[in-house]
């Protein structure tokens, strides 16, 4: 791009873009940012005129690498089957960008950052002030500035994603032309809250998490933000998809052995998802953006009503939910809908029929693919 | 694309550039003519989830909804037109569905089958059983009609509710017949109202 605030992240992810923000971050709590930095990826080619960006917002645990391999775990993009020339979100037409949101861990500024304000630049850790969803996306429209992408095509998230392209209609109403939602919510539930907090308590009960100052030791808080995983992972299953992918069977033996072994393949499955996920998160990173979720209620900061929130949105919205998604229920989108119909904006919304709750924004799903391809196109 | 003759008189007769809510928009057809012929700003509304997908897929705007629990929180003459096409005999509360069309709507177009058709007539009078006709193709316990209504108990009820019937089309064997004896002739109606 030939603008010096961009280079190549060199440490963990080479293949990654960087863009450090010119000016201070304002943040919701009424703390700055300073020196932070996004990392992020693109696919596809930006237009002259730069009117084929999409902006695709990841999840809760989720990154830049949306349809490219993790240059930690080697595996494909997370949505690779969605993004890529000829797919529902084709890049042979749009410019697609995903970038890692603040607070993360794979590159943008977060609690493993070092931090400006101490003499020898350690790590922020718990010092690292407390963020929301619109503190997300600020540094994400900070981004935007920087590649001088006035008005996006379209911005596209599930879950924690959504949350994130909802605020930017709400908060940048101009900033997008369409806004695509999956699986997702204006508000965190109580029960949203209740199952974050078991994964926070889980962080801090290890020792290893010593207050958060962990990163010079030898021992991480992996126990505890495995447990962290294994506890949300449940949340993002259906017990029809559990069923049938576990039911009651044993790990690698013949009868029950009375012992505390992950003796049932459901046990085994959620310990391999808990230990993997320590390689590739830090555990701080998972306290702050649990804590910025939790925090997400969009109509609290717009005097209570969610329609003013979108009042005179001239964007066109699609929410998508499914049936069997218990985390953020189809409930939950027809309240965004009712909203967005009463402040008048174009919206249309569907739920979809899937056996695999909350995930299966990620999965194989036709009737998905080509709602997303139609509605972005 | 050839439209259904009652979706084809209210295409030919929406203002072009108006907004409209189409109300049980199927797999948005009239929405479709709409938006492409007239320049209009079309909404759409249907319960069944494959056919909104469908809707979503072809670009247009439709939320998966009921008409009868839905349609509240839209606000008031949100739209130049409130379209229910052959929808109404099979709302929970027809009349209810019907004050709703003329509060979001300054218009309202509303097309159902003529249950007072001859044929409808002659098939219970001399068969003795709930009719199955053109018109009505399915058995009694299928269908989702489940509030039968004639050409006169329409007119009743839009002057119950006050509303001005601003003009009404009749269509039978797929073509626009004349309004005289329509309670016999028409399989089917289509009435543009007002209040």
């Amino acid at each position: 791009m030939g603008l010096p605030q961009f280079a190549s992240l060199m440490n963990a992810a080479p293949a990654t873009l960087v863009y450090a923000i010119p000016d201070p971050l304002p943040l919701d709590s009424g703390q700055v940012l300073e020196g932070a930095q996004i990392a992020y990826e693109t696919y596809g080619t930006l237009a002259a005129d730069k009117g084929n960006a999409v902006l695709v917002c990841h999840a809760l645990t989720g990154d830049q690498y949306l349809a490219s391999p993790h240059p930690i775990t080697g595996k494909p993009g997370w949505w690779e089957r969605m993004v890529g020339p000829g797919k529902p979100i084709d890049t042979g037409r749009h410019f697609v960008i995903c970038a890692n949101v603040i607070g993360s861990c794979m590159g943008s500024t977060g609690p493993a950052s070092p931090d400006p304000g101490t003499p020898d630049s350690a790590p922020y850790a718990m010092r690292f002030p407390v963020i929301t969803i619109r503190d997300m996306v600020r540094g994400l429209v900070a981004l935007l500035d920087g590649l001088g992408i006035e008005r996006l095509h379209a911005v596209v998230g599930g879950s924690m994603g959504g949350m994130q392209a909802l605020s930017l209609a709400a908060n940048w109403p101009t900033r997008a032309a369409r806004v695509l939602v999956i699986a997702s919510t204006a508000r965190h539930s109580a029960q949203n809250i209740a199952f974050h907090e078991v994964g926070r308590q889980a962080i801090m009960a290890d020792p290893a998490w010593a207050q958060g100052d962990y990163y010079a030791a030898d021992a991480k808080p992996d126990n505890g933000l495995a447990v962290a995983r294994m506890a949300a992972h449940i949340t993002y299953l259906s017990e029809a998809g559990l069923t049938e992918k576990f039911g009651r069977r044993l790990q690698d033996r013949e009868a029950k052995g009375f012992g505390f072994d992950a003796e049932f393949q459901v046990e085994s499955y959620l310990r391999y998802q808990g230990s993997g996920f320590t390689r590739r998160f830090d555990a701080n990173s998972y306290l702050y953006i649990t804590r910025a979720m939790d925090y997400f209620d969009i109509a609290e900061e717009h005097g209570g009503k969610l329609a003013t929130a979108f009042a005179g949105a001239s964007a066109r919205f699609c929410l998508v939910s499914f049936d069997t998604d218990w985390l953020y229920p189809t409930a939950e989108s027809r309240h965004i809908v009712h909203a967005l119909n009463a402040a008048g904006a174009k919206v249309s919304f569907v739920e979809l029929s899937a056996p695999h709750g909350h995930d299966s924004f990620l999965l194989e799903h036709e009737q998905l693919d080509r709602v997303v391809k139609g509605f972005v196109e | 694309m050839t439209l259904r003759p009652d979706l084809a008189a209210i295409a030919a007769h929406v203002a072009p550039g108006s907004r409209v809510l189409d109300i049980g928009c199927g797999d948005g057809a009239l929405m479709a003519e709409l938006e492409s012929a007239s320049g209009c700003d079309a909404r759409g509304m249907e319960l069944d989830g494959e056919l909104v997908e469908r809707c979503v897929s072809r670009g247009l705007s439709v939320v998966q909804g009921d008409a009868n629990l839905d349609l509240a929180n839209y606000p008031d003459k949100a739209f130049d037109y409130a379209i229910l096409s052959q929808t109404l005999q099979t709302a929970t509360r027809p009349d209810l569905i019907l004050d709703e069309l003329l509060r979001v709507g300054r218009r309202a177009f509303v097309s159902f089958p003529n249950f007072a058709h001859w044929r409808t007539r002659a098939a219970l009078m001399f068969g003795g059983r709930m009719p199955v006709t053109r018109a009505l193709p399915v058995s009694w316990y299928e269908t989702q009609n489940i509030h039968h209504v004639t050409v006169e108990d329409f007119r009743d009820l839009a002057r119950a509710k006050g509303a001005t019937i601003e003009r009404a089309w009749f269509f039978a064997n797929e073509t626009q017949i004349g309004a005289p004896a329509a309670n016999w002739r028409a399989e089917f109606a289509v009435f543009e109202l007002s209040r």
